[in-house]
């Protein structure tokens, strides 16, 4: 069987960075293996500019954003594999892919870093009652009609979800000459940052309902009009406020999940609220030597953060290949209060002391609260926040003072506290 | 009196904006004091960056993704739209190429933000 040191799989955002660390820590026999046609992932077809903010200080679209990487890939002559599917992952890191040129190949890896991302929900997954026409898409479909293929999803359209995408889409398709009735989101708050609201929807006076769904689909061939409905506070429809929207397309903006059949496959253990890995400070996960960084680990809002997060997994794959120390995970962190997640979700014991970052959400909108970490009950951070939404992740730094005191056993715990 | 909404940082304060004179516009329901100025370009000249697609003929994919190279004031958006659906450029386009000079004279350019290779 061919053998390989260091795999990686997916080529976009977070299989770039975690190559490009790799190689910076010293590794030479990396691989890539990328489905698609060309490296970059999702960031070739996120076509707007927000990007790089925080790796940068500029301002990027998304294959601008990419490029740096692929540019930095190519400069390490780092090896990938384009057209290549993965089929399966084994517990012992043995990897079944297929392509045209290479046909079936089993590969043995020494590390695995799953850089998969993640896949939108689709229709099926929100159930809605109605027939079944066409011109229903996730709005990350549309986007790759639009933006790579040129064409065009619909003239008219309602959007379900004031997710990122979806908000980035109503704008898209209203440059391209459609006319987006309205953004219909079911939470009293949107789950897209601000920034996109303001400037994807209120620039082109494009409503958003909130607290509203879709209850109806209507069309035989082709979606004609979609009925809404305001909701209540548990969230069911409220049947007297109904009302018909005309449309050809609904695109749906509604939550993405990680995308770990691989993981599955492999035994990987997975956390039921962020539909990733649970893994360590390393980003390891319980199998010894597989990593994972970026969406497929938990859904990210900005592409800075998958960067950071995967140079972290590409250097932590270096330092097990180069040690293959077999690090106990004791420590687990327990959130509440308010708190959704925090990944890491646990911290071996016998760490190398450095700085940690906790990436977390929150379950609402809080305003004047503050994220606390504490130790044995004993309160080691706090950070007041204004306001803290689901839409945007936090995260907070455990110098390595303060992983120095956390011992075998320790109860560390992060939660909000004073919410209003 | 016009109502905006903050996008400096996630507060996203809800903004009052007094205009009526202009040599003394009045901000409201500000947080902090980069409200104030973010208040006085969007209601002064509110600039946005544009980016959008343009065809590609003979290239491994059909469209290019371009963007302006500075902000453009927000009402020319649409006429800057039109002129990129007017235009087809040949393969192979490289990230950075410049696909209009001087856009709707605004001496701003259009430039490719991906390479697309010849098919």
């Amino acid at each position: 069987m061919k053998t390989c040191r260091l795999v990686i799989i997916g080529g976009g955002p977070a299989g770039l960075a975690a190559a490009v660390s790799a190689n910076e820590a010293g590794e030479r026999d990396i691989l890539i293996l990328e489905r698609d046609e060309a490296l970059g992932g999702i960031l070739n077809q996120c076509i707007h500019n927000g990007f790089g903010l925080h790796t940068f200080r500029e301002e990027l679209t998304g294959p601008e954003y990419a490029n740096r990487y692929i540019e930095e890939v190519n400069n390490r002559k780092i090896a990938y594999k384009l057209n290549t599917t993965v089929l399966s992952i084994t517990s012992n890191k043995v990897i079944s892919y297929v392509n045209t040129t290479d046909g079936f190949v089993r590969l043995k890896a020494e590390a695995i870093i799953l850089a998969c991302g993640c896949r939108e929900r689709p229709r099926g997954a929100i159930n809605i009652a109605g027939s079944r026409p066409a011109g229903i898409f996730s709005a990350g479909t549309a986007q790759k009609l639009v933006n790579i293929d040129g064409l065009l999803p619909g003239k008219e359209i309602v959007i379900l979800g004031s997710g990122d995408i979806g908000l980035i889409m109503a704008r898209r398709m209203t440059y391209e000459s459609a006319k987006v009735k309205a953004v219909v989101e079911i939470m009293p708050y949107s789950s897209g940052l601000n920034r996109n609201i303001v400037q994807c929807l209120n620039d082109y006076n494009i409503p958003i309902l909130f607290s509203h769904t879709v209850v109806e689909i209507k069309g035989k061939d082709r979606l004609t009009s979609v009925i809404i409905a305001q909701v209540d506070s548990s969230l069911k429809p409220i049947l007297h406020t109904t009302h018909e929207i005309k449309c050809d397309t609904l695109l749906l903006s509604v939550g993405l999940i990680p995308e770990n059949e691989l993981a599955k496959n492999a035994e990987v253990e997975l956390s039921s609220v962020t539909g990733g890995a649970i893994v360590n400070e390393k980003l390891m996960t319980n199998i010894d030597g597989i990593f994972a960084c970026g969406n497929v680990l938990h859904v990210h809002d900005l592409v800075d953060y998958v960067t950071t997060e995967s140079m972290l997994a590409g250097k932590s794959a270096v330092q097990y290949l180069n040690t293959h120390s077999n690090e106990d995970r004791v420590i687990n962190i327990n959130v509440k209060n308010g708190i959704r997640y925090v990944v890491p979700q646990h911290i071996s014991c016998d760490n190398d002391y450095s700085a940690i970052t906790l990436k977390m959400r929150v379950n609402n909108v809080y305003r004047n609260t503050s994220i606390v970490v504490s130790l044995e009950g004993v309160e080691i951070i706090t950070k007041k926040k204004p306001i803290c939404t689901p839409g945007e992740m936090e995260t907070i730094n455990l110098h390595s003072e303060l992983v120095r005191k956390i011992k075998n056993g320790s109860n560390l715990v992060v939660e909000l506290k004073g919410r209003e | 009196m016009k109502e905006m909404i903050c996008i400096i940082c996630p507060m996203g304060c809800h903004l009052k904006v007094d205009d009526s004179d202009v040599d003394n516009i009045k901000v409201s329901g500000n947080g902090c004091i980069r409200g104030v100025d973010y208040a006085k370009e969007e209601v002064m000249a509110p600039k946005r960056t544009v980016t959008s697609i343009v065809r590609v003929h003979g290239g491994k994919i059909k469209m290019v993704s371009v963007k302006t190279t500075d902000r453009i004031p927000k009402a020319l958006i649409f006429k800057v739209l039109e002129q990129l659906k007017t235009i087809t450029v040949d393969a192979p386009i490289y990230i950075g190429d410049e696909i209009i000079k001087n856009v709707c004279n605004t001496r701003i350019n259009i430039i490719a933000t991906k390479t697309v290779s010849k098919k």
